[in-house]
């Protein structure tokens, strides 16, 4: 049999720190950037019109932009999508408002603009309009305010459930790690400029599902071995744990990956943004279950012990026993209480 | 012994239902025929999934009562009524499951999958359909008040901006076809700004060929609605006059106009009272014509109405323009009349047609949101996904059967299991596979397996423990249940609220994920968990597992 990672016995949660340089170094300009320029949200979001164009013989960019120029229609993005005979045209409301001074009609003639300006470069027949979307003003500000709602709602969700299922320090813990993914896929949009469609947002969604899920494998694990382990400090247990699942960690993710990378490179165009977002997501969900929850939740023990106040002794034996005895001289020190808190800063 | 059998006739049910859902079945559909034009039933044989518009292509269209040309108070019920006008319409304009629903409280959605045509499909569903009949101002009042008009507007200090000369001559002349060449200098500004100023309005209108219709030049139209909506102008226009436009532009030489019509404020009848509408050519001169027949009361009224005004022309109106020259009523008409198109395609005859049939919507529709996916687009996208998905599973097989065995081909055949029985839920439930959906499937096969990897890892460990093997399954089992049954309550909570946040093609995403985790449980850990019984029952000397 192959075994990978069997009997592991690695010191993860003393690379936190390092861990929390990487995650500053992937987040902060991710978010500087953002602030700077903002995300490309789709029209879905900012309300306007997409026409996909697939034309029967080869265009450059450039010829379509001044076909489109010539009807007025400045300023519309024009984007080659996979063939080099498809493209995809953007107006958004805001450049439409301008071109055609009105509301929300702008948006219809922006498609009867982009087929002018095709019938007179190209010739009718000469190219189809395999996909035409026109959202409104109003429909793009519901669904931004939808999508945030959605996000915030799966938070007090999880936190409601992990409380139940666990206790409100593991809920907390699970929770933050999260919202440390969700900052760092911003950050990788960001960085990758992927348009932020609705299916992205459902990316996102779906990451903060799978982070979630191999954070309560670990820390269902870590509960287990809490019961097992009744004099082992946190420290241990949580590494422990990890090592533990450490296999199962590689598996899956293998498996999940594959799938995902099978999705951006094969899935076509529209797909791409949600696999690529997915690929990520699968890292920094592993990376957070192991580096940020896991500490988070050493850090709030320590702060908030919970009834054995395990969490107040988290950093008195840094050593990890090799077999999972429990250490016989740990003990009795340790359940003296809150007052011997170590000053170890997380 | 029992136990096993048990769960095999139990997975042995299952997976015939599965197959039966997923059977290729005849299903009807309303198609228009190709050659008559009309609506007919055919059926179709096909894998009962529902496809998203993404994939098979379509017309999605958000609409909202249009609030711009006018308040209405109680938009709740407007869209309700409005609802079944459109689905009427849509009923007989004939596309596979059209989807006609409320969305929220004012905002009505229409989906028409496969649709070919999207303009046509909108102006069908958009279009008002409000049909009335009026008689034109008989009476040239509204000419006669155009001298009027302009000195208020001139008061008013609105600036004119063709030169008067031309309109002098022909205000009162009784042809039209003058105006050619009649404004030559229309594009100069004006040389003398005071007389431009006293013929403001009736510069620009040109008296046509009967009474109350008036050709504004194309370019002009604009200026004109303007300089009418004029609160001066507006004050000034006959009492029981409506001003409307044509729907058409007429070419008088070289040059395009516009009719206006002045028209009874009054329709002597509208669309409520047809029964019937059928479009038709005339075999005369070669028109699309639309005949239509009245309610027994709309044709009294009609009756009584046309016979009171024979030898005046009466304007055909439809959703606030007049459709063609308003025709001469020769005699009483009584229970049908018809609405000549003139050389318009058949096509716009039926069209119109139908939507007289189906009614009025109560108010005008905005689209505030349109989406259309031509149907060569979806067929790419379900090409694409099959190719990753398939890509995606060989890699799963591979990394499953290569870690773990022969354990990992129990996992892999209870992965075909979860194929089938997710595929089946999707149609059983009456769910659209979307493409975020066929993403979120590939997706879900690499996670559904992690199931199977938490068993198999915590077999190996009670194994490296020293326990016995059937022990060891069994423990194996018995303790990896709570982190399988956390993690995937924990993922199926996050899609169940994408499900109830998000709109169509994530909607579609959330219930493949949602379907998939049930799906998997299924799979992954009571499907396998038999294999084992029997695999431990058939070879009862084992010792060691392949794993």
């Amino acid at each position: 049999m192959i075994r990978l990672f069997a009997n592991a016995n690695y010191d993860f949660i003393a690379f936190r720190r390092y861990a929390y340089v990487l995650s500053a170094i992937l987040i902060i300009p991710g978010l500087i950037l953002l602030a700077m320029r903002g995300l490309n949200y789709s029209i879905e979001f900012t309300g306007g019109t997409v026409v996909q164009v697939r034309t029967v013989q080869t265009v450059s960019t450039e010829d379509l932009r001044t076909a489109l120029d010539a009807t007025g229609l400045k300023g519309a993005e024009i984007q080659n999508f996979g063939a080099p005979n498809e493209f995809v045209i953007r107006a958004r409301l805001a450049g439409i408002r301008q071109a055609t001074d009105s509301q929300e009609g702008g948006t219809q003639e922006v498609a009867r603009a982009v087929s002018q300006a095709l019938t007179a470069k190209l010739g009718a027949g000469q190219f189809t309009i395999v996909r035409f979307e026109a959202v409104g003003p109003k429909v793009g500000r519901e669904l931004q305010g939808k999508a945030g709602l959605a996000i915030l709602l799966s938070f007090i969700v999880t936190l409601l459930y992990l409380a139940y299922r666990f206790e409100w320090r593991f809920g907390t813990a699970a929770v933050l790690a999260t919202v440390h993914d969700i900052l760092t896929t911003v950050a990788f949009i960001r960085y990758l400029n992927l348009e932020v469609s609705l299916v992205v947002v459902g990316a996102v969604l779906t990451m903060v599902g799978y982070s979630l899920n191999d954070t309560i494998i670990i820390f269902d694990r870590v509960r287990e071995n809490l019961r097992k382990f009744r004099r082992q400090n946190l420290y241990a247990i949580l590494n422990l744990s990890i090592n533990e699942t450490l296999p199962r960690s590689i598996l899956t993710h293998g498996t999940t990956m594959s799938t995902t990378l099978a999705l951006v490179l094969l899935g076509g165009e529209v797909i791409r943004p949600f696999a690529l977002v997915m690929t990520f997501a699968i890292f920094t969900g592993t990376f957070s279950s192991i580096y940020i929850a896991a500490p988070i939740l050493m850090y709030i023990e320590k702060r908030w012990p919970g009834q054995d106040e395990r969490g107040a002794r988290a950093f008195t034996g840094r050593a990890v026993p090799d077999v999972p005895t429990p250490a016989p001289t740990g003990g009795g020190a340790g359940l003296g209480g809150s007052g011997g808190r170590a000053k170890a800063a997380v | 012994m029992s136990t096993i059998r048990s769960r095999l006739i139990l997975i042995a049910i299952l997976t015939v239902v599965a197959i039966l859902a997923l059977l290729p079945r005849n299903e009807t559909q309303r198609v228009p025929d190709a050659v008559t034009g009309r609506m007919k039933d055919t059926t179709v044989r096909r894998v009962p999934i529902h496809l998203g518009l993404d994939l098979q292509g379509g017309v999605h269209l958000a609409l909202e009562v249009d609030q711009t040309k006018g308040p209405v108070p109680d938009c709740a019920d407007a869209i309700q009524r409005a609802e079944r006008v459109v689905r009427a319409r849509i009923d007989e304009f004939g596309t596979t499951e059209p989807v006609v629903q409320i969305v929220g409280r004012c905002r009505l959605v229409v989906e028409l999958a496969g649709e070919k045509d999207p303009a046509r499909a909108t102006s069908i569903v958009q279009r008002t359909a409000f049909l009335e009949f009026r008689i034109t101002d008989m009476k040239n009042l509204f000419r006669d008040a155009l001298p009027g008009i302009d000195r208020a507007l001139a008061l008013a200090g609105v600036r004119g901006t063709a030169p008067v000369s031309s309109v002098a001559q022909l205000l009162g002349g009784d042809t039209a076809k003058t105006p050619k060449g009649a404004k030559p200098k229309g594009k100069t500004p004006a040389p003398a700004v005071d007389t431009a100023n006293a013929n403001a309005l009736s510069s620009l209108l040109f008296q046509g060929q009967l009474p109350g219709e008036f050709l504004v030049p194309d370019e002009q139209v604009a200026r004109a609605d303007s300089l009418l909506a004029h609160p001066e102008a507006k004050a000034l226009i006959p009492r029981g006059l409506d001003l409307k436009w044509g729907t058409d532009v007429q070419s008088r030489g070289a040059r395009l106009y516009r009719a206006l019509y002045a028209v009874e404020d009054k329709p002597i009848i509208t669309g409520e009272e047809l029964t019937k509408a059928t479009a038709r050519r005339d075999q005369l001169n070669n028109h699309s014509v639309v005949v239509f027949d009245l309610t027994r009361r709309g044709s009294r009224k009609f009756c009584d109405a046309t016979g009171q005004h024979v030898r005046d022309y009466m304007a055909i109106m439809l959703d606030g323009k007049v459709v063609g020259q308003p025709p001469i009523i020769n005699d009483q008409i009584c229970g049908t009349g018809q609405i000549d198109l003139q050389s318009k395609p058949l096509t716009e005859a039926q069209d119109l047609a139908l939507v007289l049939r189906a009614g009025a919507l109560p108010a005008p529709l905005a689209i505030v949101d349109e989406k259309t996916i031509g149907p060569s687009l979806g067929a790419d996208s379900i090409h694409d996904g099959i190719k990753a998905g398939i890509a995606g599973v060989v890699l799963v097989v591979l990394i499953m059967v290569g870690y773990y065995r022969l354990s990992g081909v129990l996992a892999v055949s209870a992965l075909t299991l979860y194929v089938l029985f997710t595929l089946a839920g999707l149609s059983g439930f009456g769910f659209t596979l979307t493409l975020p959906g066929m993403a979120g499937f590939v997706l879900s096969i690499g996670m559904a397996v992690d199931s199977n990897v938490l068993i198999f890892e915590r077999i190996r460990e009670e194994l490296q423990h020293g326990k016995t093997l059937r022990t060891s399954v069994d423990e194996g089992f018995r303790h990896a249940m709570s982190a399988i049954i956390d993690s995937n309550a924990a993922t199926a909570l996050t899609a169940f609220i994408l499900y109830e946040v998000g709109t169509g093609p994530v909607q579609g995403f959330a219930i493949t994920l949602i379907i998939g985790i049930g799906a998997s449980f299924l799979t992954a850990v009571f499907v396998v968990r038999t294999f084992y019984m029997i695999w431990l029952q058939r070879r009862p000397d084992m010792v060691t597992l392949s794993i």
